[in-house]
């Protein structure tokens, strides 16, 4: 929590002079019937018509005055509060960039989101409202108290006894309902997830006729979080009734002991009007400060999700190191085993290879065999639980993540695009890549004529995810998008299974060109990494042969079984 | 704007119960807490002063007070929970019409719409609208009724004063009318941005992994932080805008305060004799009330920016609802039991008017029929069954089941004629069992087992935690073609007339695809079947190969017909073995 005030630091100014001018506004708008009462006293009386409305005119300018002080304290409050949440959601973003895979398994993509959009946004209301309320309840209150207490001790003393259930009563509320509201943004979090899952199945959903059922687990998910919101609203009603009732009661007490005073001559009838009207005051201020303290709980519980995500820490250490793509040993694994966080098997056992700058790497294997976890072991998603990853001679773990990711060129098993040109989109690697640029990898990753083809070429807006393409075209663009970058290493993980076979050969064929591009090439066809100058042959995460193809021919017997079941005629 | 707050007063129609009691227990509450002032007052004056104090008549009076707030107190929490339930019930029942609506939208309207977008609207949007809803109503109810009693009191005072204070009032609702459509425009450009940060970080976040591997981080950032300083600044903007209404009502309401008192200052000495008699008592009790009346036009203005904010949302919400769509089809024919003859008869459609896709396209597939569709990447394969399934409708020409046109039938009862594999899986968070039983919940373990055993899944679900119970989702870590052997799997406990294989097997490797042929096999066996695959060796022993390119069919026979043909298709087989031609 305390992660988040340093985000308050910047707008201290307004955090302490937007307070400041409510409280003015608040000592204005007291000083108004003050000057009324001397209207009655003096004017009425003596029957002053210039006196009257010469303090009228006063009392209008006292509310020109206040609107002032009003209009910049929320011109503040504004500006901190955006101020605040802005930079808020900006440091909270690049956290996230911060976080390695195994965090992000962890915490799920919907509840990010919805922590980056919705609970920011409810924290800077809470800034927001905090600086124009928090001020003039509290000072409404001290004020008031000093008045009691000059007018009559002992009958204060009531509201000294009262004042301790209040602030129970508001603290149990408080204590009660932030973990409450903290569970509510979960299963929001969870309704999130729902919709964007549905949204990803829609046809499967059609497909299976299952809409109804669909809408009734999410009627299901709705209701489940209307009664949890009830279960919140049943506590938090209570609040702000039952502090009028505490209060009016402590009034009450306050007019017959204040009587019995009056009645034995320690009060005027005056003092106890006053007396009356001040604890009226303190009531609608312990209201309004109530309230205040609402929308406080649920900023707080926001808050919290939020600090929750910035005090995770990234679990993998940067370094420093800058790659030397020119080294002779491109990759090497030694005794490199790894499992995934909350997994019981190891999914992948004591691998152990080398490969020359320039040369291709096939990797082959079942369905779950552990290919995938291999390359991404490569890029750096995960670090190895045991042994030790080399790229370009040193070890993985020393090179400044950045630096790495701009040597490698990684083309993902699930071709995604995103929103925005196809240029853009191969831009990513390299901002600056020139158009030219652009086409040789176009070229290179085959896409070029279809790209050509369409209306506005490489200007083209692919919706998201690139849904206006075919899943072969969209896994031409990622290739083409790692190339663009031009890596001195490319890992294919799989990206090549939407392709019919005459663009794979072609595509391998001009990859085969790029001599001093090491490749990596994840496939479930034997031909498309036959050529490879090391085959790793994975099964259940257990290499079960190495070689080239001729020797694995030869040696391994699962290579043989993958490679006759294609080649059967 | 009042279409849209009378749109959302309509979702309260199933909740009148709750609406009635809501107003009836905040009228209760109201009335009763405005007497409180008025006992106090006759509170004091029993207290004259030294030994002129009423012991009697005061605890009489403070009997009625404290019933009065103990009374107004409960009548105020109950209607606090009736309108807690009132408007988390709209809010419940506006989230399940949504998702419902998108349940019966077109999959263009889905394909066209950025994911997070969509899901801003289900979720904060609503939320939003809840908290507009609660406080906004609650209030604006409270202060009506503050004002009705207020004026009750005034009126029984003097008429004239009171006829001051209410000409006067429509000053400050003015304003915060004025007010109100000035900061409308920035607040729906605040409720759009957040639309877009939400697109945008769903996009990016969803994604992190490319993010990561392209180092693409700073830029992510960069993109990121342009969105959200407009967002900020239009939110500071409309914030600012609409925090301005309730100090200038307060503003007027002093200035009513002022007039009030000069008048009334004026009348007690006689210089109005308009105002008809005034004595100091009264001009007190008078500006008190005029206070009183004018503090609920506060509340209310504070309450605006949460009803602006709300129904910008609102709007946002309804959007969706009103967006057309799939026509009813509810007079359609209900297909129950197909032969599976399907006839595509000079079929054309786009995706884009300006870009034909597929012209004039005739096939025809017998029941039984195994055909398989090749052709490069990118030719219209998969649009065939985004037509087949009618998640696009044709633009001309007509596709005919058993010799009906499929526009004759409602779309789920031809829907659920195929049984469906992509090649984009699609796998929710929810247990392995739950999610292989998706077409048939009722699925007992044991054929659930049988499904995953025939698609050689049952090996690595057994090695998970949890077995069949794990729960996965889309990221859980399984790999791309354990996800496809579910999606298999799922077909299995189906028992569809017809089958659709859009590269089902794309990510599972040779030999495992290899061992569930026989399942494949079985499951194919008496039902016509739509085979999508690059890899020719699945395709070999269709009935019915069609090659497509550029939309249309150019080749079509058995595999051995069209390798005699010696034409594109024998070129695209060939390729295939091109590669470890040289060194094998």
């Amino acid at each position: 929590m305390q992660k988040l005030f340093r985000f308050l630091k910047p707008y201290r100014r307004e955090l302490i002079i937007g307070p400041l001018f409510k409280l003015l506004e608040a000592i204005f708008e007291l000083i108004v019937p003050v000057v009324m009462a001397k209207i009655i006293d003096n004017g009425i009386v003596r029957q002053d018509t210039g006196y009257i409305l010469r303090h009228c005119g006063l009392i209008v300018l006292l509310g020109i005055c206040g609107l002032c002080f009003a209009l910049t304290c929320q011109y503040l409050a504004a500006k901190c509060a955006f101020g605040y949440g802005t930079t808020l959601r900006k440091e909270l973003y690049r956290h996230i960039n911060t976080l390695s895979c195994t965090e992000l398994d962890r915490l799920g993509t919907s509840t990010l989101v919805n922590r980056i959009t919705n609970d920011v946004t409810a924290s800077l209301s809470g800034v927001n409202m905090f600086i124009r309320l928090a001020s003039r309840a509290p000072f409404l209150i001290i004020g008031a108290v000093v008045m009691v207490l000059i007018i009559d001790w002992r009958l204060s003393l009531i509201f000294l006894a009262i004042a301790p259930i209040v602030a129970f009563l508001l603290w149990f509320v408080m204590h009660k309902t932030i973990p409450m509201y903290g569970a509510n943004q979960k299963r929001l979090d969870g309704i999130a997830r729902r919709t964007g899952e549905t949204l990803d199945g829609m046809r499967v959903i059609r497909a299976f006729s299952r809409q109804k059922e669909e809408a009734k687990r999410f009627a299901d998910d709705c209701a489940d979080l209307e009664q949890a919101m009830l279960a919140v609203g049943r506590i938090s009603a209570v609040l702000n009734p039952l502090t009028f009732v505490i209060m009016d009661l402590g009034i009450v007490a306050v007019l017959w002991f204040g009587g019995l005073h009056v009645d034995t001559g320690l009060l005027s009838q005056g003092d106890l009007t006053a007396f009356a009207n001040y604890m009226t005051q303190i009531l609608l201020a312990m209201v309004a400060l109530a309230n205040l303290i609402q929308i406080l709980t649920k900023a707080q519980a926001s808050s919290l999700r939020v600090a929750e995500v910035l005090e995770t820490p990234g679990s993998m250490q940067d370094g420093t190191a800058v790659p030397d793509t020119s080294e002779e040993e491109a990759i090497a694994f030694e005794h490199v085993s790894f499992t995934y966080q909350g997994a019981g098997d190891t999914a992948l056992a004591d691998i152990s290879f080398t490969l020359q700058k320039g040369q291709t790497l096939g990797i082959i294997g079942g369905t779950g065999s552990g290919k995938s976890t291999l390359a991404s072991l490569i890029y750096r998603a995960y670090d190895a639980v045991e042994g030790e990853v080399r790229l370009f001679g040193k070890d993985i773990r020393t090179y400044s993540l950045d630096a790495l990711h701009h040597c490698i060129g990684t083309v993902p098993q699930k071709a995604v695009l995103f929103t925005g040109t196809i240029a853009e989109n191969l831009r990513w690697a390299d901002a600056n890549a020139t158009e030219d640029d652009l086409h040789r990898a176009l070229e290179t990753a085959q896409a070029a004529d279809f790209v050509d083809a369409l209306p506005y070429q490489m200007e083209t807006h692919l919706v998201q995810g690139g849904r206006n393409l075919s899943g072969g075209q969209k896994q031409r663009l990622t290739i083409a998008r790692a190339l663009a970058g031009k890596p001195a290493m490319l890992i294919l993980d799989d990206s090549m299974s939407a392709l019919d076979y005459a663009t794979d050969a072609a595509l391998r064929k001009a990859l085969a060109a790029c001599r001093d591009m090491t490749k990596v090439i994840i496939s479930q066809r034997a031909t498309s990494i036959a050529d490879a100058d090391l085959i790793l042959v994975l099964e259940d995460g257990v290499c079960v042969g190495q070689g080239t193809h001729t020797e694995l021919l030869e040696r391994c017997t699962v290579y043989k079984e993958i490679y006759d079941s294609q080649m059967q005629q | 704007m009042k279409n849209t707050i009378l749109r959302i007063l309509r979702y309260t129609k199933p909740y009148w119960a709750y609406l009635v009691l809501t107003l009836f227990c905040t009228l209760i509450g109201v009335l009763l807490s405005l007497f409180v002032p008025i006992l106090i007052g006759e509170a004091v004056d029993l207290a004259l002063g030294v030994g002129a104090v009423d012991l009697a008549g005061l605890g009489q009076v403070l009997v009625k007070l404290v019933a009065f707030v103990i009374v107004s107190g409960v009548f105020q929490w109950l209607a606090g929970l009736f309108v807690n339930r009132l408007a988390f019930g709209v809010v419940r029942e506006l989230r399940t019409e949504l998702t419902e609506k998108l349940g019966k939208m077109p999959i263009s309207y889905i394909d066209g719409h950025a994911r997070g977008d969509i899901m801003a609207r289900v979720v904060p949007d609503i939320e939003i609208l809840s908290d507009g809803l609660l406080q906004g109503f609650a209030q604006l109810f409270t202060g009506v009724v503050t004002i009705g009693g207020t004026l009750y009191f005034m009126l029984t005072r003097n008429v004239r004063i009171t006829a001051i204070v209410v000409l006067m009032t429509p000053l400050s609702l003015l304003l915060a009318a004025k007010l109100t459509t000035l900061s409308h425009s920035t607040f729906q450009k605040q409720t759009q941005l957040r639309g877009d940060i939400g697109a945008l970080t769903e996009e990016l976040v969803g994604n992190q992994r490319i993010v990561k591997v392209f180092a693409y981080e700073k830029r992510a950032e960069e993109r990121f932080s342009e969105v959200n300083a407009a967002l900020g600044e239009a939110g500071r903007k409309a914030t600012f805008y609409s925090s301005l209404s309730n100090p200038s009502t307060r503003f007027v309401n002093g200035l009513i305060y002022a007039a009030v008192g000069t008048v009334g200052a004026l009348g007690a000495i006689g210089v109005l004799p308009w105002v008809g008699v005034m004595s100091i008592g009264m001009l007190a009790s008078f500006l008190s009330y005029a206070n009183q009346y004018t503090k609920p036009f506060n509340e209310i203005s504070g309450v605006i920016t949460e009803l602006q904010n709300a129904v910008t949302c609102a709007q946002r919400v309804f959007a969706v609802l009103d967006a057309p769509p799939e026509p009813d089809d509810s007079h359609c024919l209900t297909l129950t039991d197909s032969r599976g003859h399907i006839v595509l008869r000079d079929v054309s459609f786009s995706y884009v008017p300006e870009k034909p896709l597929i012209r004039h396209f005739s096939m025809e597939a017998k029941p039984g029929q195994r055909i398989a569709i090749v052709g490069p990447t990118g030719c219209g394969k998969s649009t065939i069954i985004n037509l087949l399934l009618r998640f696009y409708e044709i633009d001309g020409g007509e596709i005919l089941l058993d010799g009906r046109s499929t526009k004759e039938l409602t779309r789920d009862s031809l829907r659920s004629q195929f049984g469906m594999v992509l090649q984009e899986t699609w796998i929710f968070t929810g247990t392995v069992a739950e999610n292989i039983a998706y077409g048939k919940p009722d699925a007992t373990p044991e054929e659930i087992e049988q499904a995953a055993r025939a698609v050689h899944a049952h090996g690595f679900i057994k090695r998970l935690p949890e077995g069949y119970q794990t729960v996965i989702s889309e990221n859980s870590g399984l790999s791309q073609g354990q996800k496809q052997l579910l999606c298999i799997a799922r077909i299995m406990l189906t028992d569809p007339p017809m089958l659709i294989l859009d590269e089902a097997t794309s990510s599972i490797d040779l030999r495992t695809e290899h061992r569930i042929q026989r399942a494949f096999e079985k499951l194919m066996r008496g039902r016509t079947s739509f085979i999508i695959a690059h890899r020719l060796s699945t395709i070999r022993s269709a009935d019915h190969i069609l090659v497509m390119r550029d939309g249309s069919i150019i080749e079509q026979g058995d595999h051995a017909s069209l390798i005699a043909e010696n034409g594109f298709y024998a070129e695209l087989y060939n390729s295939q073995f091109a590669g470890s031609g040289e060194t094998a």
